[in-house]
């Protein structure tokens, strides 16, 4: 990066309301000079610096996003490194992973270096990339982690495939042992799954889609919490979606096991009765659930069992999504709207408090990552975000900075809207 | 009472009123049909019907062609057993279709919800001959027309299905159609070839095929076909046999005036025995004459009530 430019930046945030997950700090200014923050007090004179008036706004750590799809290489006709930086910097994100199930996939050295360079050059956000668990993510072989790892990958992951071998899954948690990296897991047993694309139940029936029993996801959730047990793994359970497997995660929780396990806004926000119409948007993979599933995520979202929230971002073009139900691809455009739905169903509707929100969509990913950002200090990088919390606007996916622009809350009313999203100390003016 | 839709899609999002107003309709034609056979009527002169069929089909396809041409109208038709039709997705065949002039689109598809899906793009009416495992609304309005006929009421009715209502379409659009017209529908399927949440539709599940059929006014059998079934869902048509095959013994537990039903084609001796399809319950063969009678009273009300307008929209576009 251009230093020299970076280090004459003084950016003044001028009394704004500072949300962390463990503190709230009413009328603080906060200095910044090149990518750090400086001083955080009440009243710092203005000194010719750049200004932001953060007056009735609310000032939290940029979010941190541990499940999404950048697409980009191999996909760039769903999405590039481009395109998904901006998209995550719209949505408050400072820092976004990349899930290795690309073209190529993500499992060498010289791919890793290759997006660590590439994303430098052309994401707005940070990006740390996950390396893959397995040779091309196909579940077999062990991919070189360890290569990986000193290339600068934050953690593990097949990304949206699951590993169906519980031998190999077994051998990926003693050997990743070493590596001392979460070890992120998609959680579907395939031979249940098979393709069916919906809950099984009473709206499958209904519509006359074969569907996927809950069973297809908790299996594996039980399997990987076993054998993580059992080989000492640090397991992370990626978009958890049902009550099933939050009550396991409690239990396992409550026995004293570091696991840790995110959900994603769909599923506590919509059910799998928003598939009625054959409504291609709310296809994602797991399925919606039932209203009850949605309760449970909700509660392992308010007594911590689920520690973070991501956006599970999966952008593709809106023909794979106009289209027959079982052709239809899966995936939510979502970097834009993970935020504010989050905060209008959570912190809008009293589930949990706006800190609460802040520890799961910065502070723990960034923890759990060992990635040492989602606080502000004197002293930390300043990747923050800027929003009103008062202010309501209409999703127009039109309008994204992606190139998935569909979404199923595309005219839906939120609150929060972003106003700003600082990274490395450099303003983006996101809504004036 | 009227039928105001633009397609004809499912029974399920029918009120009893529209499914029975139809069905009236459909006696109606068929008594045109039994007094005039030689002769067409005018309902449908100058409109084009396009069967759209991208999956197998005996029968159905004749039966809809021959109701469009009694009707007076052209019937042109495109078949193809490849899903994806060349590489063109669903939408641009069916556009296509609809720019050269249908005004009727008949259309089975092997994914649920694919004629849905098509109506919003098209100014024809789509008319649903299956999708998927979801719904063949046509073909279970021959089923109701027969029980109406038979036992010239729904209410109260006890009608049984056994088999793979899993894979079955007709069997679905039959228990919803039956739920709302007030009839008490057990089902009697080895469990799993039960479709899961199907007793939110109210109806009573079974699993032992005599007590599913005690007083039945009404059984229907459905095929066992195993080809559509992913994996092995039933260890054996032997096992399947002995176990649900509809025989005179099993029928003796239903009312007297029972009457069996069969969608056909028929596994003669797996879902049903040969004394029970030639026996004096049966309908097996004459249920058949009722198809072209109702698919005559769909393309009429479609007609009627603004479906198959395409022409006169286009001239305003």
């Amino acid at each position: 990066m251009e230093e020299g430019l970076i280090l004459n930046v003084k950016l003044l945030i001028k009394n704004g309301t500072i949300y962390t997950h463990n503190k709230t700090i009413y009328n603080q200014d906060i200095l910044i000079e090149a990518d750090r923050i400086v001083k955080i007090d009440a009243n710092i004179p203005d000194d010719n610096y750049e200004v932001i008036d953060a007056t009735d706004l609310y000032i939290i750590p940029g979010l941190i996003d541990m499940h999404c799809h950048i697409q980009d290489p191999g996909f760039d006709y769903k999405e590039t490194i481009y395109t998904a930086g901006q998209s995550a910097l719209y949505g408050g994100f400072t820092t976004i992973t990349c899930n290795p199930d690309l073209e190529p996939c993500i499992d060498n050295k010289a791919i890793v270096e290759f997006l660590v360079s590439k994303t430098r050059k052309d994401c707005a956000v940070h990006v740390a990339p996950y390396g893959s668990l397995t040779q091309k993510c196909k579940g077999e072989r062990i991919a070189e982690i360890g290569e990986m790892q000193l290339a600068g990958i934050a953690a593990v992951s097949d990304g949206d495939i699951a590993i169906q071998d519980a031998y190999v899954m077994k051998n990926l948690f003693q050997y990743c042992s070493m590596f001392g990296m979460p070890i992120i897991t998609h959680c579907e047993e395939t031979s249940l799954s098979n393709d069916n694309i919906i809950n099984e139940g009473a709206i499958s029936t209904y519509l006359g889609i074969s569907g996927a029993p809950i069973s297809a996801e908790t299996i594996h959730v039980m399997r990987n919490l076993l054998l993580a047990e059992e080989f000492n793994a640090k397991l992370h359970i990626t978009h958890v979606s049902t009550a099933k497997s939050v009550e396991l995660i409690r239990s396992f929780k409550r026995q004293g096991m570091k696991v840790t396990c995110e959900t994603s806004p769909h599923y506590f926000t919509l059910n799998e009765e928003a598939a009625m119409g054959y409504n291609t948007m709310v296809k994602v993979n797991p399925p919606l659930r039932t209203e009850a599933d949605v309760a449970a995520i909700i509660k392992g979202l308010q007594d911590g069992v689920i520690d973070t929230i991501s956006s599970d971002h999966r952008p593709d073009t809106i023909d794979s999504k106009d289209t027959e139900f079982d052709l239809a691809s899966y995936g939510i455009s979502s970097f834009e709207t993970a935020f504010s739905v989050a905060y209008t169903y959570l912190v809008v509707a009293g589930y949990l408090t706006l800190e609460q929100l802040v520890e799961k969509m910065s502070y723990k990913p960034s923890r759990i990552l060992t990635l040492n950002k989602g606080v502000v200090n004197v002293g930390a990088i300043a990747d923050l975000m800027i929003f009103n919390p008062t202010e309501d606007y209409l999703v127009n996916a039109k309008e994204f900075k992606s190139k998935a622009r569909y979404s199923p809350y595309d005219g839906m009313a939120l609150n929060g809207l972003i106003k700003y999203t600082i990274v490395d100390g450099k303003k983006n003016v996101i809504h004036d | 009472m009227a039928y105001n839709k633009k397609d004809f899609l499912d029974l399920k999002t029918l009120t009893a009123d529209e499914i029975q107003y139809i069905i009236d309709s459909a006696q109606k034609m068929k008594y045109i049909l039994l007094s005039n056979k030689s002769c067409l009527t005018p309902h449908l002169r100058g409109k084009t019907v396009a069967t759209l069929f991208s999956e197998g089909s005996s029968r159905s396809k004749l039966s809809y062609e021959l109701a469009a041409q009694n009707l007076s109208a052209k019937v042109i038709s495109l078949e193809t057993n490849q899903q994806f039709m060349k590489g063109e997705s669903l939408k641009d065949v069916g556009k296509y279709i609809d720019q050269i002039g249908a005004d009727f689109i008949v259309m089975r598809h092997p994914i649920a919800g694919s004629s849905h899906y098509l109506a919003k793009y098209v100014n024809a009416s789509i008319i649903n001959a299956g999708d998927g495992q979801n719904e063949n609304p046509s073909q279970s309005l021959i089923d109701l027309l027969t029980i109406l006929e038979i036992k010239q009421k729904f209410e109260g009715l006890k009608v049984v299905m056994i088999g793979d209502i899993m894979h079955n379409r007709v069997a679905r659009s039959n228990i919803w159609a039956l739920k709302k017209l007030g009839v008490n529908v057990n089902i009697v399927a080895p469990p799993t070839l039960i479709p899961r949440g199907i007793e939110s539709t109210g109806v009573n599940i079974y699993t032992t095929v005599a007590d599913a059929v005690i007083d039945a006014d009404v059984i229907m059998t459905l095929r066992m076909q195993e080809n559509r079934q992913k994996g092995y869902l039933i260890p054996s048509i032997n096992e399947y046999k002995k176990l649900y095959k509809l025989d005179e013994q099993r029928l003796g537990y239903a009312k007297d005036d029972v009457i069996v039903m069969h969608p056909g084609p028929i596994n003669r001796g797996i879902e049903i025995s040969s004394e029970v399809i030639d026996g004096k319950s049966s309908l097996v063969d004459k249920q058949q004459v009722n198809g072209v009678a109702v698919r005559m009273a769909i393309f009429h009300l479609l007609n009627r009530s603004g479906g198959g307008l395409n022409i006169e929209r286009k001239t305003f576009n």
